[in-house]
């Protein structure tokens, strides 16, 4: 894991003497909320419907156990006692006092941690595949890159004040782990003939209103370059990208006005003019930087482990929770577990200071003090020998963390909704719970396979309702909440924006709609097939049927 | 208005004027600020007045519209519409940067505290401000931060070069930095 | 989002505290509480409005932040909000009781 140095360490403590001092003048009088508002939201704090928001940054999804510990403490200390992973790889505490986020920061700092861009119009915290670094299918490691990002980009002098909020995330595997082309820009790695490493460079997808996927504007650009690639879209943006309307302001609305193609023109014509100067990192500090995620002490081990297949074997639940939350390693014997947050009937992507602590001291025990938080709102331990699974798993039973359902129907993105949001018009976390107690039996989950669900209280599209199999809207019709349903989204490599299947539902009949919709996919589907297959095969229209039978017996009436 | 110029309140010799109706008419105001669409509109009649020149770019007038004219201007005066509107810092880069600009380049309009080592970084030397206590308390912000990762027109060092300096010194391999977690 | 007004409905102010956040109600005697019970309250939409002013210069002098109007009606003699974000702003998150204010 990258470790501050004194550099890195004076600048957040300089960020945070800075914040406090802010917020002193706030609470002065000197600093009107007008004023303060931009300064707060560019360090992560938002006024919410009960209480101010912290978000925190968890920079490409790596923490260390201390790191969680102190998240632990935060919450404990400072908040309520619990804390909201989010789908942008940070995590959230809902009851901060304004007068005491200054001390929250000086706790965070102490761990190398900050809330720095996690909101505001300016570049955000930089995402990354969960698995970076340990998945058998990656092609390159990116999180070195993705911390060169973070520094590139913090408090950069030209890019604070954008028209809108800038989205970066980074993948070096085919398989899609980072909702890419969900980003303003998307970046995946790759090699070329010679065997080098460079970006794909994909930029203006998004989610909110008008959900875009990221078209490639280059298909490969040398890792030396990236820097001044990123600082010439940066450029264009700020000085084209649209301020008049905050709904056309993101860079997925100029480029599909420019078109992508013209785009690229004026990205690489001002990258011709800047990509000779200083800004990218000579090769000394990138590999200084990547010494950091230098692999760590693997032992040798053998890929062949009887006693975890007996176990397999032996114990259904277990098998379950293999079959849905062990991921292979590149390393042979060892492997990845999902610890998932989301318990069926419980709070997606929320852990209590309790878990965290445990958590932090499971990946101790079982990897090397490792966490990584996913996209998905769950935790992941990246090192964990295949031999110590079984153990693993008991131990997470212990906390309620051994929910075998990752990447299945349970395993629902939710955004906080109503119950904490200020932007939303309808709840999401009880719609979460009240589905995934339909599917509490693991045998009818295992079944159902891989599928994803994704609930947003807002059109914001927090939780990426737009790139599910399955996806929830929660709207307002004069005062009453209903759900208005997408399928055929996808977020992986095969990214898909879906489509509205008809008309929305109430709170009462959303848990029926969505169990109607997995019984068509169960009843058409082929053999081997997931939701996904099904519905690209057959299309919206059998379960449209299904789902507005009654209302087509109402009509013929 | 009260003008911040190389750290220092200072008198402002420079006079802005929105009315150009009789070009004539501004050669007893001595130096002034004319504003990009008048330049262009007017720019021999202006030159002939044969008084010192400042030019005015409104958010979203990029310095290429007058790149070959830049060196007739002692200032360049940049809009900050609102606080929130950063277009100008990339005016002010280009300008450095890519026209080599070397004269005051000068934040006009919202200009706070809080966005002041943004603009000194970008190559903003001179602060139109709002009222005289406002020119007390600015400076302050000033040393909030000691480096900064990103070179920027200002040429300070930045962290990745501080970092060699001390790598060099240290002779110390790269690889050594992989510290284990434990504190 | 429109909400029928009957007889007994009537309006208060809320308001989030600005040093911790914590949503607060304006009272019968000009200041903020944290219980709902304490709002002032009043059916007159004139009324209403001078509430809104003097909360409004409470905010401007930094007690408060983005106070605004919302209807209530009285059940058993204590307010009940009526909006369905305003009951969840009222009685705390509808997911976990244990969440709620406290």
């Amino acid at each position: 894991m990258y470790r501050y140095d004194e550099f890195d360490h004076a600048f957040v403590a300089e960020r945070v003497a800075q914040f406090r001092d802010q917020i002193e003048r706030r609470i002065s009088g000197e600093l009107s909320e007008d004023e303060f508002k931009p300064l707060r939201l560019m360090n992560g704090l938002y006024l919410q419907l009960h209480a101010y928001m912290l978000r925190v940054a968890i920079p490409y999804g790596t923490l260390s156990s201390t790191q969680m510990r102190k998240l632990a403490h935060i919450a404990r200390t400072y908040d309520r006692g619990y804390g909201h992973f989010t789908t942008r790889q940070n995590i959230q505490y809902n009851w901060p006092k304004l007068a005491e986020v200054p001390d929250i920061l000086d706790e965070l700092a102490e761990v190398e941690m900050h809330a720095i861009q996690t909101s505001g119009n300016c570049i955000r915290n930089t995402t990354a595949d969960p698995l970076a670094g340990v998945a058998a299918d990656e092609i390159e490691d990116p999180r070195a890159y993705a911390e060169i990002i973070r520094q590139w980009s913090t408090l950069h002098p030209e890019f604070s004040f954008l028209p809108r909020k800038f989205k970066i995330a980074v993948t070096g595997a085919p398989n899609d782990r980072a909702v890419t082309r969900g980003h303003d820009i998307g970046l995946r790695m790759h090699r070329n003939i010679k065997g080098e490493p460079g970006f794909e460079v994909m930029v203006g997808g998004g989610q909110g209103r008008t959900p875009i996927l990221a078209k490639t504007i280059r298909g490969f650009l040398p890792v030396d370059h990236l820097l001044s690639y990123l600082e010439a879209i940066l450029r264009v943006y700020n000085q084209l990208g649209r301020r008049d309307n905050i709904y056309k302001a993101r860079l997925k609305i100029m480029a599909e006005d420019l078109g992508a193609e013209a785009l690229a023109k004026l990205v690489e014509a001002e990258w011709e003019q800047i990509r000779h100067y200083t800004l990218d990192l000579p090769l000394e500090e990138r590999q200084r930087i990547a010494a950091y995620f230098a692999p760590p002490a693997y032992d040798d081990l053998s890929a062949d482990h009887p006693a975890l297949d007996e176990a397999i074997a032996a114990d259904e639940s277990f098998a379950a929770w293999v079959e849905s939350n062990v991921y292979d390693h590149k390393k042979p014997g060892y492997a990845i577990a999902t610890i998932s947050l989301k318990p069926h009937g419980g709070i997606p992507g929320d852990a209590s200071a309790e878990q965290m602590d445990a958590v932090a001291g499971l990946a101790e025990q079982f990897g090397f003090g490792e966490i990584r938080i996913s996209h998905k709102q769950n935790l992941i331990l990246p090192d964990v020998r295949r031999a110590d699974l079984y153990r693993l798993w008991q131990a997470l039973g212990g906390l309620g963390l051994d929910t075998a359902n990752a990447g299945r129907v349970s395993d629902i993105i939710a955004c906080p909704g109503l119950d904490y949001c200020n932007l939303a018009n309808a709840r999401s976390i009880p719609i979460a719970q009240r589905i995934s107690e339909r599917f509490t039996n693991i045998k009818r989950e295992r079944e159902i396979g891989e599928v994803s669900l994704n609930i947003s209280g807002c059109i914001n599209a927090c939780a990426h309702h737009h790139v599910a199999n399955i996806g929830i809207l929660g709207v307002d019709k004069k005062g009453t909440e209903y759900y208005q349903v997408t399928l055929g989204g996808a977020a992986n490599e095969d990214a898909a924006i879906g489509t509205i299947i008809g008309p929305a539902f109430d709170e009462w009949q959303i848990a029926d709609a969505i169990e109607t919709i997995v019984d068509v996919y169960q009843q058409l589907r082929n053999s081997d097939e997931n939701f996904i297959d099904t519905y690209q095969r057959l299309g919206p229209q059998p379960f449209k049927e299904k789902l507005y039978a009654s209302d087509q017996a109402r009509k013929a009436g | 208005m009260p003008l911040i110029k190389h750290g220092k309140l200072v008198e402002d010799i420079w006079h802005e004027t929105d009315d150009f109706t009789d070009v004539q008419a501004l050669a007893p105001l001595g130096p002034v600020i004319v504003p990009l669409d008048v330049w262009r509109q007017h720019r021999d009649e202006i030159l002939a007045i044969g008084c010192a020149l400042g030019l005015r770019l409104a958010p979203g007038q990029t310095p290429d519209l007058v790149a070959t004219d830049l060196h007739r201007f002692g200032v360049i005066a940049l809009e900050f519409a609102k606080f929130t509107d950063g277009r100008a810092y990339s005016q002010a880069r280009l300008l450095r940067e890519r026209h080599g600009y070397k004269g005051e380049i000068r934040a006009v309009g919202e200009v706070l505290r809080d966005q002041l080592t943004f603009m000194l970084r970008c190559g903003f030397d001179s602060f139109s401000l709002a009222t005289p206590q406002q020119a007390r308390t600015i400076l302050e912000a000033v040393d909030d931060f000691a480096h900064w990762y990103q070179p920027a027109p200002d040429g300070r060092a930045t962290i990745p070069t501080l970092r060699r300096r001390t790598l060099d010194n240290a002779d110390r391999p790269a690889s050594d930095c992989a510290a284990a977690w434990a504190y | 989002m429109s909400i029928p007004i009957s007889e007994n409905t009537a309006q208060a102010i809320t308001a989030n505290r600005l040093s911790d956040g914590f949503v607060v109600y304006l009272t019968a005697r000009n200041d903020w509480s944290e219980r709902f019970e304490d709002c002032q309250s009043t059916g007159d939409e004139q009324t209403a409005e001078s509430l809104l002013a003097r909360a409004r210069h409470h905010a401007d002098e930094g007690h408060v932040v983005s106070p605004y109007l919302f209807r209530i009606q009285h059940e058993n003699g204590k307010p009940v909000a009526l909006g369905r974000r305003e009951i969840i702003r009222t009685s705390g998150p509808s997911v976990g009781t244990d969440l709620a204010r406290g």
